[in-house]
């Protein structure tokens, strides 16, 4: 992976030298696979600048909706009572820079690349007076923070001499699936200079993506087994254990 | 972290195999002990290392299929099984199981689906528990032994309800209202909290039908058998949320470990064993029963719904 690392980083080079880019960067790989034995993975993305700037990189998981729900309190039991419901939230959320943000992104800029999770373009689809709902975005983001879906924590991207940039990007063990992308940016004096797009994707591969599309596709069928298995373990003990 | 992760395609998530197997043994050797399916242990236990809890409770009901389906041939071979019996609570359990799984889909779209497991477990386990509690220690006070009747000579529920019918190999003459109306409640718990029902049906049997202990354990999981059948089947086809990886990785601890159990069980004495199991019960009531009333670390929870047209698909 380091020989690649390398040769890649050579080519980037000489393709930002050839065609004087301002911003060329690519990923260590751009699949993930969850094997069987996946517990989580890192990648690495690297790239180079053309000039003075910052580096920014998002990355952001398939969007979908999230129903959060607010506890509270009836007959001394902690019952769910109300709820809201946000569409667009990213599934998966991680944001690495060169600097504290505070230093160079104006916050404007911030609002319109959504660099951060307070600046991620969520929508409710209720209404709600904007006290209440920004409790319960609050309250959506904390919780994907516990489950490491999003990382408050900004990841640094460090720069080897003036123009090499690289950054580790750290994947849970539940890591959601589907098409990723990851932004990087190029900030100067408050403007982004130059952007970049790559597409990765999450995928279940082997043994354990084989299990989930039988069970998805044929959940019958996938039912029975799951039966017979555990009643053939059953009975095969019952026999060896009866001797 | 983690010794050997392993990846629960529909849990969605990793964890330590090794400790799955471990809690497979833990909870073989406990069911083992106490001649019960386990299912109240493993279901909370999931939920507590991570593990969504719908695939929690399905994945439960299909541990508990290979923990009862050994003890009921045995029984079967002993002749200590009331087929009779057995087949009546089996159809309300049949029908219990189903009305249940559509259920856990309602609640769950709802938001309400832990606290409906939660709330049945503490009323449950707590009731059962103390009963059992009571009854057991009871039996230690000297000159109690009066307080023990034996169950033959009360009255079984339902006997005064159409179609009575006699239950030769259990000696007891009962409406076949009586079991159906017991295996469709057993079935609705067994749906609803991936348990067998064991805990509620020993008890169920002898105190309400009035069955002889010869017949109750052997006829109990001959119904927990065939309705957790029921629900795994139910709930792969309809939520998939079986993870058949989680349930092998359960299952090897504990067939090998309930074997040990039993012999550990006939070592303790039966007295011994019932006071121990009223106090596991109660114990996992108790811990249930603080969590619903001990506010928790945030009030906010999510449930999230990725669009299906993004998932999953690779170039």
């Amino acid at each position: 992976m380091i020989r690649a690392f390398v040769v890649a980083l050579l080519f980037t080079m000489c393709a930002a030298g050839a065609r004087a880019q301002a911003l060329v960067a690519d990923l260590s790989s751009h699949l993930i696979a969850i094997t069987t034995g996946f517990s989580g993975t890192e990648l690495l993305l690297f790239g180079a600048t053309e000039g003075e700037g910052d580096v920014v990189v998002i990355v952001r998981g398939p969007d979908g909706d999230t129903t959060v729900r607010r506890k509270s309190r009836v007959a001394g039991i902690w019952i769910n009572r109300d709820e809201l419901r946000f569409s667009g939230a990213p599934s998966f959320y991680r944001l690495a820079a060169s600097r504290p943000l505070a230093d160079f992104l104006p916050n404007a800029l911030r609002q319109r690349h959504q660099i951060g999770v307070d600046f991620l373009r969520i929508q409710p689809t209720r209404q709600l007076n904007s006290e209440e709902t920004a409790a319960f975005r609050a309250g959506m983001i904390r919780n994907k923070e516990t489950l490491k879906l999003y990382d408050k924590e900004v990841g640094r991207v460090s720069f080897l001499g003036n123009r090499l940039f690289r950054t580790r990007i750290l994947f849970p063990a539940n890591v959601p699936t589907g098409n990723y992308t990851v932004e990087v940016l190029l900030v100067r004096d408050g403007q982004v200079i130059a952007a970049q797009t790559t597409p990765m994707f999450v995928s279940k591969v082997g043994v354990g993506a084989d299990i989930y599309d039988f069970a998805h596709d044929y959940a019958a069928l996938y039912g029975i087994i799951a039966i017979l298995f555990a009643v053939g373990a059953g009975w095969g003990a019952g026999v060896v254990f009866r001797k | 972290m983690a010794l050997v992760p392993v990846y629960l395609p529909m849990a969605e998530t990793a964890i330590d195999g090794l400790l799955l197997v471990s809690i497979g043994s833990g909870v073989g050797l406990l069911s083992g002990l106490f001649g019960v399916g386990g299912g109240f242990l493993i279901t909370p236990l999931l939920i507590f290392l991570g593990v969504p809890p719908a695939v929690a409770a399905a994945t439960g009901a299909n541990t508990v299929i290979a923990s009862s389906a050994s003890g009921a041939l045995a029984h079967w071979r002993r002749g200590t099984l009331d087929v009779k019996m057995g087949l009546l609570l089996l159809a309300g359990g049949l029908a219990g199981s189903a009305a249940s799984v559509k259920l856990f889909g309602i609640l769950a779209a709802m938001g309400q689906i832990d606290l409906v497991v939660s709330l049945s477990y503490v009323l449950l386990l707590g009731s059962v528990g103390a009963m059992m509690f009571a009854e057991s220690v009871r039996g230690f006070l000297p000159g109690a032994r009066k307080a023990i009747t034996p169950p033959a000579a009360r009255v079984p529920l339902g006997a005064n309800l159409p179609w009575k019918t006699a239950f030769p190999r259990s000696g007891v003459e009962t409406s076949v209202l009586a079991p159906i109306m017991l295996g469709f409640l057993v079935g609705v718990l067994t749906g609803l909290m991936g348990v067998g029902g064991g805990f509620l049906l020993v008890p169920a049997m002898i105190y309400l039908l009035a069955m002889p202990t010869t017949t109750v354990v052997g006829t109990s999981l001959f119904q927990i058998l065939f309705v957790s059948a029921n629900v795994t089947f139910l709930q792969a086809w309809s939520h998939q949320t079986v993870d058949v990886v989680l349930a092998s990785l359960l299952v090897v601890g504990g067939v090998v470990a309930a074997p040990y159990g039993a012999k550990l069980g006939a070592r303790l004495g039966a007295a011994r064993l019932r006071v121990l199991l009223a106090m596991l019960v109660l114990g996992v009531a108790i811990g249930l029963g603080v969590g619903l009333v001990r506010q928790p670390a945030d009030l906010y929870s999510i449930r999230i719904d990725v669009d299906a047209a993004t998932k999953g698909e690779t170039p």
